[in-house]
């Protein structure tokens, strides 16, 4: 038995699905440890069960697959339109922070003086949920895609930015000093030495902001409302509909691991043996 | 005054913080002077302050006190005139043996196209005998290898003058060896001053015309210039085996092992002038036989002829080989 392991591992994951799936099925069947259902809700949805079983959920996948874009009025849109909102409010707010940190992240990685001289706002800063910045961006920006833009703003600048940082004051002394020895000026050097060495750490600040990004999107659009994935987990909880919801769960999930493998890719391009 | 002195080293001066206050002095009021084409090693044990003179030379560290003049210049920072060989070879990982010397050519000659950079860089990746590997990236490269790619860098930029920081430190015996022969030939070609760092004395030795002899820090001064007496016609293969070898060879020694130690007692002797660092010229190490006795007295008892007959001088008395004559006789006729 000389398999692979990847090939092992698979089968492993197969098997922990299954059962997994299998217990599912099992506990939504009706009966067993399931919680009692009050009638009046189950003439409204029409289950044996108050949680749907993995069937459900399966022929649900398959229903929004079908037709992922449909609009049929501003509570009924297809997951396709809803995650199509999500991820252009994520990708804004998160290519507006990586505008902003970059370079603000050199600027405190090269000079001591700014380092120091930012290092307490950002310590204030840093901890604050970006949540608790929406009463303040809804009431300055009014209007809440904006604001939930400015969330993911704010929520995607400080891994980048103290990565960044921390990329670009650690480049090793020797290649700084090759610089100097060769007179490079101050922005090649930066461009030439400093992006290139620090460019693994910044890629993986950039990984860590657009994995929170993703977290605080759905968030913020429960509470702002109107459009996108967050929204439709809660309008489908309002709807009393446990079957969206663990579709919407999933969903979430898949673009998140998605969105982070892209920037793991792009980490791997700029990672150098040494 | 300066006509001889291309590198001349005024009274350097340099003090470090100490962690609890007030300052360390490394080295105090330091004077040497080089000339062009020299090859300049100083010698010395460890955290005597080489590296710092050497970054000082380079402009990657500042004097306290004091200045350093290279070609009637005062130097203030680094310079494309000045190359640096660092101890750790010290490549950009994420460019190939191309792009790191093509970096250094097109610093220094910011106006050249992409064709005229990678010819210049070419040549020099030729010149340290690494065709072929153009585009190899320095993980990919052995320790004698990247140290190569580090000399083609700076001599690439055709610099002034060549600092080294124990260039071959890290590599094992058969790679140094072969680098120390190549940088040799390099620098003979081409005339460059070399000012290096070392801790081996066979090295320095082997290379050098000149062998700075650097105390023990805190206050470390150069103790002693040695010239050295091998011919500059010199091989790896035989350098050894030279009469004025081992004088040269002890002496540094002696002073690495105990002199360095205790030189602040010299220094307090009298005499001694920071500004006039004693030039030493050891001899052999024994009474020698005068160099020009007779070609072809026996070299010691029990070695009465020679084995082989040299062929423009038969050997008295003895009838000429028949093959040899007959040859010969056909060649006059």
């Amino acid at each position: 038995m000389t398999r692979s392991l990847a090939v092992r591992a698979l089968f492993v994951s197969l098997v922990i699905f299954a059962v997994f799936i299998a217990i599912w099925h099992v506990a939504t069947m009706g009966g067993g440890f399931d919680v009692p259902i009050d009638p009046e809700y189950a003439k409204l949805v029409g289950t044996k069960s108050g949680m749907p079983g993995p069937l459900d959920v399966w022929w649900k996948i398959w229903e929004h697959l079908k037709n992922p874009f449909y609009d049929r009025g501003s509570n009924d849109k297809g997951i396709g339109i809803q995650l199509a909102y999500s991820i252009a409010r994520v990708t804004t707010g998160y290519f507006l922070a990586v505008l902003v940190a970059i370079p603000i992240g050199f600027l405190i990685g090269m000079s001591p003086i700014m380092s120091r001289a930012l290092d307490p706002f950002i310590q204030v800063l840093k901890p604050i949920s970006p949540l608790a910045w929406m009463p303040l961006a809804l009431y300055t920006i009014k209007d809440s895609h904006l604001s939930s833009i400015f969330v993911i703003f704010i929520c995607s600048l400080w891994p980048m930015l103290i990565n960044t940082a921390f990329g670009v004051a650690s480049v090793r002394r020797e290649w700084l000093n090759v610089a100097r020895t060769l007179e490079v000026g101050v922005f090649r050097r930066a461009f030439t030495i400093i992006l290139p060495a620090a460019a693994p750490t910044i890629l993986t600040g950039m990984r860590i902001s657009i994995g929170i990004a993703w977290l605080v999107i759905v968030a913020a659009e429960m509470l702002v409302g109107g459009t996108g994935i967050g929204y439709f987990v809660w309008n489908e909880w309002n709807n009393l509909s446990i079957t969206n919801v663990i579709t919407a769960i999933l969903v979430i999930g898949i673009v998140g691991m998605i969105l982070d493998q892209l920037l793991a890719r792009a980490t791997r391009l700029v990672t150098f043996p040494e | 005054m300066s006509g001889d002195k291309f590198i001349s080293i005024e009274g350097i001066t340099r003090r470090f913080p100490a962690p609890g206050g007030g300052t360390t002095t490394v080295f105090e009021d330091l004077w040497l002077s080089m000339q062009r084409g020299d090859f300049t090693c100083i010698i010395g044990h460890s955290g005597c302050g080489k590296t710092t003179v050497l970054n000082i030379l380079a402009g990657l560290d500042a004097p306290s006190e004091g200045t350093v003049i290279v070609d009637n210049q005062a130097i203030e920072g680094p310079s494309l005139d000045r190359a640096v060989i660092f101890q750790s070879h010290a490549l950009l990982p994420w460019r190939s043996v191309m792009g790191n010397v093509a970096y250094a050519v097109a610093s220094k000659w910011r106006s050249w196209g992409r064709a005229d950079v990678e010819r210049q860089s070419q040549r020099f990746i030729d010149l340290v005998g690494l065709s072929g590997a153009e585009h190899k990236r320095p993980a990919e490269l052995s320790g004698g290898m990247k140290q190569r790619v580090g000399i083609a860098r700076a001599l690439s930029i055709e610099p002034k003058i060549m600092l080294m920081d124990e260039p071959f430190s890290a590599l094992d015996a058969l790679t140094r060896g072969t680098l120390q022969d190549e940088v040799r030939r390099i620098c003979l070609e081409t005339g460059q001053t070399v000012f290096m760092i070392t801790h081996d004395v066979d090295e320095a030795i082997y290379l050098a015309d000149r062998v700075v002899l650097m105390t023990n820090g805190p206050d470390a001064v150069f103790a002693e210039i040695v010239e050295n007496p091998l011919p500059k016609e010199r091989k790896r293969a035989d350098f050894h085996k030279h009469s004025l070898y081992y004088g040269v060879r002890n002496h540094i020694i002696d002073f690495l092992v105990s002199r360095s130690r205790g030189f602040a007692g010299e220094i307090e002797a009298g005499g001694f002038d920071r500004r006039r660092v004693p030039v030493v010229r050891p001899g052999a190490p024994e009474p020698v036989i005068a160099a020009d006795r007779p070609a072809r007295t026996p070299s010691w008892p029990g070695l009465s002829r020679q084995s082989t007959p040299l062929p423009d001088e038969p050997r008295r008395g003895s009838p000429a080989p028949t093959g040899h004559g007959g040859r010969r006789k056909m060649r006059e006729g």
